[in-house]
């Protein structure tokens, strides 16, 4: 087992520069000896650092980096059933899995993310509207907490809290050291793909509506910086599996990015330059092509370290749901996010459906989610403390793997059960997003 | 294919070990804690690997080189692939103090191998075909202040490995030196990750491709052959002088 102090160990937005005793176990074994010696400071695990904000940040504390736990433990290729240590990637995962027919059944827009990370953030994909988050297809896990009596397998019907607070718990339930998921069946590795542009948020609801029931996978980039005629426009992408294709596993990255990029790099002018180039590449109003799975669900994975172009202050994202019925409200909040022209150019508008996730914290409920990055100048901050107000004010709720700013208001109320999950933290676990979201004495 | 790995629970090992696993071969994993192998197992297993099977043995203990080329001769009858790659860096400080631990650094690193690979070389020379591949390192291409002791040993290993192939290409074995650069590993957790870092499955899929191709020496990634280009071509007045 490794243990060293770490300044590199950020969140995705780097925009909080943290410092960590870091602890990187390379076996399940060496989890006994670390949960037996105990701790003397606050814990969070730590997977591989693609939440935004302060989630997976713990000042001060310990992380525990699951990184060097990366073993399948079983795959049985009949029914479908992978059992693996909680550091495994998704990419990592689907190299395996891909040539022997399946896919992972949820997958968020990045497959550098852990297995164990994503059941502690309950992840959604462009399938949302059919398939619910992540953990509507977690069968067990085994998690491991300091008060005592060794690991603790969990599912539906054993350990059913601390099941459900853990799906979508922050990793603050306690380490998770393997997962056992049930994967999608897939004919192929390739989707058929409909690429369509619209001209305003009514077409994309519209859109959106019409392909809910046909295409299992849906998604909108839409232009946030787009004002006047421009405002809401977008493009619309949904996709099925290909009934026929290779079963061929995804490359790794072609570009990596090695340094930071001036603050100039994507400043307003150059994002409006880029939406206005993205809009009017998609030349036909609809395309149908048949496209690998990468590009379909991993874009921005091409170019490795991507979160470098916005600097050294780094950037915030906002993701946020407005309750169904909020389309008038949805208006109002892109409308106020176009006018500032801070938004960036990676906007993703999708509807979630109504499919409950077994997670107790988990961010999905059904209505219009919205994501996009802002950089980290000036006046961000404030800016997006309005935003929290209004998202607030619609009845909204904010993505905690995405959130650096939430107050603990918004927070608290905008997930009810927080108090019910307060009391399955592990009382040696802990984050910067946990005591911030709680810091009016309310919480832990 | 029937592929042997010693030092099975080095993480640049289990990814090598990973590779194969996904083209369905058959493994014996040698290794020090029965635990870690059982691990090991079940990953390559899950990863389409036909059989695998494990046995445990102190690689540092020179002595126990017999028992694991009779576990090999109790596994398969013909070995396609053996893949030795335990080691430990050692820390130099210490070393240039006492010579107790250099010579724990040299046995570790070196005569273990030498060990090993006398019954691996008789053993493949018998059959008359398979590839024998050995992890030495690029700190064995020039003594450098900061880990000289280390790189004598894999030095030393690099021109062990270079004889051995000279003489076993006549019967149709054949040998594979591979040379890490800088790995993400365990074993280089505490060291400032540069650029030249690469990820332990970057490295594994490199030693598998040079295991496959038959390469002489292989430079892990490839790049670092430029490196110690220029690293050895500097006069040795100058490179005394260096902070290297």
């Amino acid at each position: 087992m490794i243990s060293l102090s770490s300044q590199r160990h950020l969140s995705w937005g780097r925009v909080q520069r943290p410092s960590h005793r870091v602890v990187r176990p390379s076996w399940r074994d060496d989890l006994a000896t670390l949960f037996r010696a105990g701790f003397d400071q606050k814990v969070l695990p730590y997977g591989l650092g693609r939440s935004y904000g302060d989630s997976c940040l713990n000042d001060g504390g310990l992380l525990i980096d699951t990184g060097g736990l990366d073993r399948l433990i079983s795959f049985d290729r009949e029914n479908g059933i992978v059992r693996c240590e909680a550091g495994t990637s998704i990419g990592r995962l689907l190299e395996v899995i891909v040539p022997a027919g399946f896919f992972i059944p949820v997958t968020p827009g990045t497959k550098f993310v852990t297995i164990g990370g994503a059941v502690a953030n309950d992840v959604h994909g462009k399938n949302h509207h059919g398939a619910g988050t992540i953990g509507r297809y977690v069968r067990r896990f085994e998690l491991w907490r300091t008060d005592g009596g060794g690991p603790r397998e969990c599912s539906r019907t054993e350990n059913p809290e601390l099941f459900a607070a853990t799906i979508g718990g922050l990793g603050l339930t306690g380490l998770l050291s393997w997962v056992e998921l049930e994967l999608e069946r897939i004919p192929s590795a390739m989707i058929d793909e409909e690429v369509i542009k619209f001209g305003s948020l009514d077409e994309f609801f519209a859109l959106e509506k019409e392909s809910a029931a046909q295409f299992p996978f849906t998604v909108a980039w839409v232009d946030c910086l787009g004002t006047g005629e421009k405002f809401g426009r977008g493009v619309f992408f949904r996709g099925r599996w290909a009934a026929e294709g290779k079963k061929t596993v995804h490359k790794a990255p072609k570009i990596s990015l090695p340094m930071e990029l001036p603050g100039l790099a994507l400043s307003t002018p150059i994002m409006k330059i880029f939406n206005e180039t993205f809009y009017r590449r998609h030349v036909e109003k609809r395309r149908v092509h048949t496209v690998h799975y990468e590009p379909f669900f991993y874009p921005l994975d091409a170019v490795s370290g991507w979160n470098l172009a916005y600097g050294k202050r780094g950037f915030f994202q906002v993701q946020f749901v407005l309750p169904v019925g909020g389309e008038a409200g949805f208006t109002e909040i892109l409308k106020l996010i176009a006018d500032s022209g801070r938004g960036s150019f990676l906007a993703v508008l999708k509807r979630f459906g109504d499919l409950a996730s077994p997670g107790m914290m988990s961010f999905p409920m059904p209505g219009i989610n919205l994501a996009l990055d802002f950089a980290n100048n000036g006046g961000a901050p404030a800016f997006l403390a309005e935003l929290d107000r209004r998202i607030a004010a619609h009845g909204g709720r904010v993505y905690p793997a995405k959130d650096g700013v939430m107050t603990p208001a918004t927070f608290q109320c905008s997930f009810p059960r927080w108090r019910e999950f307060a009391a399955h933290v592990d009382p040696s676990f802990s984050s910067d997003f946990w005591r911030r979201v709680t810091a009016d004495g309310s919480g832990a | 294919m029937n592929v042997v790995v010693i030092g099975a629970s080095s993480a640049m090992a289990q990814e090598a070990a990973r590779c194969f696993a996904a083209t369905g071969a058959s493994f014996l994993l040698v290794g020090r804690d029965a635990q870690k192998l059982a691990d090991v197992a079940e990953d390559l297993k899950a990863r389409g690997a036909k059989d695998v099977r494990v046995a445990t043995a102190d690689l540092a203990d020179v002595g126990r080189a017999g028992i694991v080329l009779g576990a090999i001769r109790g596994a398969f009858d013909k070995v396609d692939v053996a893949l030795v790659a335990h080691g430990s860096l050692g820390v130099q400080q210490e070393a240039e103090k006492s010579y107790a631990v250099a010579e724990e650094i040299l046995r570790v690193n070196f005569l273990s191998y030498v060990a090993l690979l006398t019954e691996l070389a008789n053993l493949f020379e018998a059959q008359r075909s398979g590839v024998i591949a050995a992890i030495s390192s690029v700190a064995g291409d020039r003594g450098r202040q900061s880990n000289y002791v280390y790189g004598a040993a894999k030095a030393g290993l690099t021109a062990f490995l270079a004889g051995m192939r000279n003489r076993l290409v006549k019967c149709g074995v054949h040998v594979v030196t591979i040379k890490p650069g800088f790995v993400a590993t365990p074993m280089t957790a505490h060291l400032p990750q540069g650029p030249l870092f690469v990820s332990a499955a970057k490295a594994g899929s490199c030693i598998h491709q040079a295991i496959l191709k038959k390469r002489d020496v292989a430079y892990v990634p490839f790049f670092w052959m430029f490196i110690m280009m220029v690293i050895k071509s500097i006069p040795e007045m100058v490179f005394k002088k260096l902070k290297l």
